[in-house]
């Protein structure tokens, strides 16, 4: 149990980086380095979230959690994994042209659940290895070849096929049906994706791509902050985990005179305020307590809760202001938005966890709480078990806040900076 | 032929239902003997060729109007009116089952009397239909032809075998339901807007193809009659044309009124078993079957450009978008103009109703007015409704505007709290640095008679400063509007007038 309402700010941080990142220990499957998407039993691994464990093993590195040599090796192990799988993309594969399926059978490596070649969780996974890469610079043979395994795993990631002929990039594909027919609309976690797309050597995409995603972005005054809109919390997180945005700015912020650091900070800002209002008059919101975006939540297909009458959305992107709101907050999230506003987002934490114990087990965060369903004892409806992606992003912001280590290490990377410059992005450190 | 055009034979034993076809089609009618020239022949007597026969005939004009069906057109008799009349009742049905919400008791029983829903559609329709029946419109000096018409000439049609010859006709043929072409889907039999309205049973279950304006109205109304509804689109989001968070928030209220819902889905097979109709839909490769009792196609409409021979008038026009028109609505053949959704992308009533105004001014009277130059608004009738005018700002920023969008969503609007009707919100769209409106979209219960305020200040060249300085009537959901330019007032306090503020202030 972490003691969360005397321990000081830094004491704090400390034991739920710790925490969170020690999900990747245990989730990870040690023949081949793949991480489970949940700590639930049969989870199939994410890619994702592998690529938040690339990117959290230096931090275990650099906090003294972990011997550099076992990092290097479980990074080996993950990276010859994927240059070795299966690219032919059949069904059961594990990707083609250098993506890979969303969900992979933990132990074979092989696609489950029919999920889709994604995009944007390459994206991540590529973007840990990177990280990694970035980290482990020293001239030894591992981890020379641990850079060059990230470099080739990068190389040969064929962009331009992603565009699908068109100008922006696909959400994903399917040997069943070919590239799903959705595109990126609106500000979202895509940034990162569009910097891979564009900093490639090899398969760059073509065309203006990136300019024409961003004109779909909506910049609204909403609740008195001007801000670049998207209603769920992790879009203004997710990217930012690796890209230190202070300062740099492309086309669409020059015009706004913001930047997408400062824009996460308004966010943070929004989300308050609607928790303050708390439109839908759920239990255990304020502007302490926030924190709506893509997380599990409760369902009706659960046997306890088919009867409950309120519309409950499961695993869902929860935004502000429009919804879906079913009453369920991420403890997390505030915490995932640390570096943008310290103060506000810490006093969240703390005021969470206090009222909310039980949303933390082994110091960890459950992946949502619902103190509108409140079970027995009047204690929050809680996700069962941990979530890979919630604890990725909990490492590498505290880590931010704390040391900037990742963003420092990506600022030196040649592909983000040629990706960040392609996009249009100038100044600051850039 | 799947749709009937002729209502059954117990629909015929109602009294509104003959008081309808006594007003749009008189069965004892007799076709007038044409006149030497009209000024005006006018094809097509939906709202288009109403507005302009009973427009350019109380101008004076000598006017010819033919209809081979019924005069009201789409809007009337299977459109509009029918469809915002049962809208109605089904709203009133979720609000007696969400009773409680308003601390007011849900009644013991809630039984839908479908038979008794329509009947309520048919009084009202048959209402409406008599400011323009036949023999007002004659009263009015149009000259009324039903059959149908066929150019033989630049200047020249036939009805009925009457020769008709006019200075200027204008082509107002409306447009049809443009049905998908599923496997089965003919054979298994299909409704859509020309002959849904004539049900006189609710079908137990029912699966709406396609997400559009007709789709999600009629999904949403029969969901709340009680019918198990799956509404399926092809789409990532319903209304694909309107804001991301407007089909999100129409997609929250389908799932509370019981919808199912299948984004990304296409229904690639229909076949009859066992009397009931199945349907095999695809999802990004995932395959399933759906067992209804009816289906419903409302994925979109094309313009009705066949059999009128335009080719002996020389008419260009193009089966999928119509009539080819300028700016001016005048057709390849200077005589004769085009309105309405035979010619137009925006197939509304008020848009059929405006293009046909442009046409009398322009044929007529040498006006030069431009279709370009209308400011547009138009309103999808699901609850809550979902309303637009001007640009986009996906659109804006296309053209290089940069855009600024004022957000006010309708939970912080008094009225909307105090009437339990706070799903959505007003975003206007400003040039950034101005207060010039580009546009907006509206999500609320009354979205429709909200957006006609915005459009009043677009067309009036009104911006927010001036809009800010509007008493809105407290409380009223309009208000919402108020708010959004109070926001923009806002903004214009920057740290330096602030700053001279409080030093004016510090006496």
């Amino acid at each position: 149990m972490i003691d969360t309402s005397h321990a000081d700010d830094d004491v704090l941080l400390d034991r739920l980086q710790r925490a969170a990142f020690g999900y990747f220990v245990e989730a990870v499957n040690p023949a081949n380095g793949l991480v489970a998407d949940t700590s639930r039993e049969n989870s199939p691994a994410s890619i994702a979230v592998i690529g938040f464990a690339l990117a959290v093993y230096p931090v275990a590195v650099e906090r003294g959690w972990m011997a550099r040599a076992a990092a290097v090796e479980r990074i080996l192990l993950t990276l010859r994994f994927f240059r070795d799988s299966d690219q032919s993309g059949s069904p059961e594969a594990t990707g083609t042209r250098g993506f890979y399926y969303h969900f992979l059978d933990i132990h074979t490596g092989a696609r489950v659940w029919r999920s889709e070649l994604s995009l944007i969780d390459t994206a991540l996974l590529i973007a840990g290895a990177l990280t990694a890469g970035m980290y482990f610079n020293a001239q030894t043979a591992d981890e020379i070849e641990l850079r060059e395994l990230v470099d080739a795993l990068y190389r040969r990631m064929d962009w331009h096929w992603a565009q699908d002929g068109g100008t922006t990039i696909s959400h994903g594909w399917k040997p069943e049906c070919g590239f799903l027919h959705y595109d990126w609309e609106g500000y979202s976690e895509a940034i990162l994706l569009y910097v891979l797309a564009l900093g490639s050597p090899t398969f760059p995409i073509e065309g203006d791509g990136y300019h024409t995603w961003t004109a779909t972005y909506q910049w609204e005054n909403l609740y008195g902050h001007d801000f670049l809109y998207a209603g769920p919390l992790f879009v203004h997180q997710f990217s930012h985990a690796w890209i230190d945005f202070r300062g740099i700015q492309d086309r669409f912020m020059r015009e706004k005179r913001c930047d997408y650091f400062d824009n996460s900070r308004r966010a943070v800002l929004v989300q308050r305020e609607y928790a303050r209002r708390n439109p839908l008059g759920f239990a255990g919101y304020g502007e302490n307590s926030w924190g709506l975006t893509a997380c599990d939540g409760p369902s009706h297909a659960v046997p306890e809760l088919s009867n409950e009458r309120r519309p409950l959305f499961g695993y869902a992107a929860r935004g502000v202001p429009y919804g879906p709101d079913d009453g369920t907050l991420a403890g997390w999230a505030p915490l995932a938005s640390l570096p943008f506003a310290p103060e506000l987002a810490l006093g969240a934490v703390r005021n969470m966890a206090r009222l909310y114990p039980e949303m933390l087990s082994e110091g960890r965060y459950a992946s949502s709480f619902n103190p509108t369903l409140a079970g027995t004892g009047g204690r929050a409806w809680v996700s069962a078990g941990h979530f890979g992606l919630d604890q990725g992003i909990v490492t590498m912001m505290i880590e931010n806040y704390r040391s900037q280590l990742i963003w420092r290490l990506m600022r030196d990377c040649p592909y983000i900076v040629a990706g960040l410059r392609r996009a249009g992005f100038r100044g600051g450190w850039l | 032929m799947q749709q009937s055009k002729v209502p059954s034979a117990n629909l015929l034993e109602d009294a509104h239902e003959r008081q309808w076809l006594d007003n749009v089609h008189p069965s004892d009618w007799r076709n007038p003997v044409p006149a030497a020239t009209y000024n005006l022949a006018v094809i097509g007597a939906g709202t288009a060729g109403l507005v302009a026969a009973h427009a350019a005939a109380a101008l004076g004009a000598k006017v010819a109007l033919i209809e081979r069906s019924r005069l009201g057109g789409d809007c009337l008799n299977v459109g509009c009116v029918p469809s915002k009349a049962i809208l109605r009742t089904s709203r009133l049905y979720a609000e007696m089952r969400n009773a409680e919400g308003y601390g007011a008791q849900v009644p013991a029983e809630i039984r839908v009397d479908f038979p008794a829903v329509m009947q309520r559609m048919r009084g009202i329709r048959a209402r409406i239909s008599l400011a323009d029946s036949a023999r007002r419109l004659s009263a009015a000096g149009v000259d009324v032809f039903f059959g149908e018409a066929s150019f033989t000439g630049a200047d020249v049609l036939t009805v009925d075998g009457a020769k008709l010859r006019f200075k200027k006709a204008l082509i107002a043929t409306g447009a049809r339901p443009d049905t998908p072409s599923i496997p089965g889907l003919a054979e298994a039999g299909y409704l859509t807007n020309e002959n849904v309205f004539d049900l006189t049973a609710l079908p137990r279950r029912l699966l709406v193809i396609g997400g559009g304006p007709l789709g999600c109205e009629l999904a949403q109304a029969f969901g709340r009659f009680g019918a198990q509804t799956i509404i399926a689109q092809n789409n990532p989001t319903f209304l694909p044309r309107e804001e991301r968070d407007a089909a999100q928030i129409l997609s929250d209220a389908f799932a509370r009124d019981g919808i199912d819902v299948r984004l990304n889905t296409t229904a690639v097979n229909v076949r009859v078993e066992d009397g009931q109709k199945l349907v095999d839909l695809v999802s990004a490769g995932y395959e399933s079957t759906v067992a209804v009792d009816a289906i419903l196609t409302g994925t979109g409409r094309i313009p009705i450009v066949t059999g009128l021979n335009l080719e002996a008038a020389g008419v260009d026009y193009d089966a999928t978008t119509g009539i080819r028109v300028d700016d001016f609505l005048r057709t390849s053949n200077p005589r004769i103009y085009a309105a309405g959704d035979a010619c137009l992308e925006h197939k509304f009533t008020h848009t059929a109703d405006e293009s046909a105004r442009i046409v009398v001014q322009n044929a007529l009277f040498l006006g030069r007015r431009r279709l370009s130059a209308l400011t547009v608004p138009w309103c999808t009738y699901t609850d809550p409704e979902i309303a637009h005018v001007g640009l986009y700002v996906w659109e804006a920023r296309e053209r290089d505007i940069p855009v600024k969008t004022f957000t006010i969503p309708m939970h912080d609007v008094d009225r909307a709290i105090a009437d339990g009707e706070e799903a959505g919100f007003v975003k206007i769209h400003v040039k950034e640095r101005t207060d010039r409106i580009l546009g907006a979209t509206i999500v609320a219960r009354h979205a429709g008679e909200m957006i006609n305020e915005i459009t009043l200040a677009m067309v009036a060249g009104i911006g927010l400063r001036t809009l800010a300085r509007v008493i809105h009537a407290y409380p009223t959901q309009a208000e919402a509007i108020k708010k959004a330019a109070d926001a923009y007032s806002r903004t214009r306090l920057t740290p330096a007038i602030r700053s001279l503020l409080r030093r004016w202030l510090a006496w």
